[in-house]
């Protein structure tokens, strides 16, 4: 059995392990907080954006002759992936999650004999896929030096990737990050960015939002849209990165709770053991006085 | 003028502006045009210049906008915006100390990409400075 000595070292350095996760919880509920309220901010320019990407591609005129950002080149057979996924690790199975959604579309998509690229952003996401698809990561970009996550930030991914696009480097480009449904749920979320393709359920969302009315243009539908759909893909980037980031907080803040709960109950088994020993040790002095003094 | 016409002024990070006003102008990239409640559905591309809200029969505010694009519906006046400052924040003197770093840049350039970012952001700040004056 393990000597008082011990027990006292084990509790201490559980609960200072204790004091940390607690303190990465509370950090965690705070960035949270922060990545919330910017996904909130976000998202009145998304909804604009889509409106007007709606209106848009209802008024072309000939959707034969449609930006091959929007329709695509007619065919799929070099896939770009997008897995976002968080710099830092202790956050649960956050990356886990995303990277083996990643893992499985791979699989899948090389399987049917597609040709796969994947250009990671983070570090965990990475490190993750390196051991089975090295060779596939065109690149990782790093965003351990973004604070406070703008769309600064998102717009040169974007940007690198409609240039690739625009290189033939792939056909169809789809992004995989994490969707902040609550703090106890995060969901791993595949998104086409590339090609956009019509936005869903057009038709209702014209008539809900009484758009039937037919637009002006300034210049031509085709020039606007032409500009519209690089800086489409970029709030797409920009919003799947805000979601990433709410929810990898999230996730860190419930990892963090229950390593703080499992520590107190650790602490709490522990100085049970510790107690118990103390008494059989006093108990054990005392027959040991005891039957010494009745043996005289 | 009985009727308002409601701007909201977004950017991809933050809702920037969501007011009333009588009139609205925006610099559209085929020329500015003035927006007042009721006008027809139109979408345009916004070049990098200033919008000027009119409201109670005087200029009540100046954004610099970056470029965009602005949505008019029945609902109101949208402007998208890629970044956007008002006007009365903008500081001359940072301006041409930006104007002339980006002019060596200019100089500096080796790559024809760098030379085409160090001329935008040139064209840029000659807008603001002129929006500033």
């Amino acid at each position: 059995m393990a000597s008082l000595k011990d027990l006292r070292v084990r509790i201490n350095s559980v609960r200072s392990t204790q004091k940390i996760t607690r303190a990465m919880q509370m950090v965690a509920a705070s960035k949270l907080r922060r990545a919330q309220e910017q996904a909130e901010a976000g998202r009145p320019y998304a909804t604009h954006l889509r409106r007007m990407m709606v209106s848009l591609t209802a008024a072309l005129t000939n959707p034969e002759d449609a930006p091959v950002l929007m329709v695509g080149r007619g065919e799929a057979k070099t896939h770009l992936l997008v897995v976002a996924s968080s710099e830092r690790g202790l956050c649960g199975s956050f990356n886990t999650n995303i990277a083996r959604r990643a893992r499985q579309r791979i699989a899948a998509l090389l399987q049917s004999g597609n040709e796969v690229k994947i250009l990671c952003i983070g570090k965990k996401g990475r490190d993750m896929l390196r051991r089975d698809f090295g060779a596939r990561i065109v690149d990782t970009i790093d965003m351990s030096s973004v604070r406070r996550l703008g769309f600064g930030d998102a717009a040169p991914i974007a940007r690198r990737i409609t240039e690739m696009f625009e290189a033939e480097e792939f056909d169809v480009c789809t992004m995989f990050y994490s969707h902040f449904k609550s703090v106890l749920s995060q969901e791993v979320t595949e998104h086409q960015l590339i090609p956009v393709g019509a936005p869903e359920a057009a038709e209702e969302d014209t008539h809900a939002h009484g758009m039937d009315a037919t637009y002006e243009y300034e210049p031509e539908e085709d020039e606007i849209l032409e500009e519209l759909l690089p800086r489409n893909v970029a709030i797409q980037v920009y919003h799947a990165l805000l979601e990433n980031a709410a929810s990898e907080q999230g996730a860190r803040m419930t990892a963090m709770d229950n390593a703080t709960r499992n520590a107190g109950e650790m602490i709490d088994k522990l100085t049970l053991v510790y107690n118990r020993t103390r008494q059989a040790m006093i108990t054990k002095e005392l027959i040991e006085i005891i039957s010494g003094a009745e043996a005289l | 003028m009985a009727d308002k016409l409601v701007l909201e002024l977004v950017s991809p990070e933050r809702l920037l502006i969501s007011a009333e006003a009588d009139m609205v102008v925006v610099p559209g990239s085929e020329g500015d045009f003035g927006v007042l409640a009721g006008h027809a559905p139109l979408i345009s591309s916004v070049r990098p210049g200033v919008i000027e809200v009119h409201d109670e029969g005087g200029e009540t505010g100046r954004i610099f906008v970056t470029g965009g694009f602005a949505e008019v519906t029945d609902e109101g006046l949208t402007v998208l915006a890629e970044d956007a400052v008002p006007v009365a924040e903008m500081d001359r003197g940072d301006l041409e100390q930006r104007l002339k770093n980006a002019r060596e840049d200019l100089e500096d350039a080796e790559t024809d990409e760098a030379m085409h970012k160090a001329q935008a952001t040139i064209s840029l700040l000659t807008e603001m400075l002129k929006a500033a004056a």
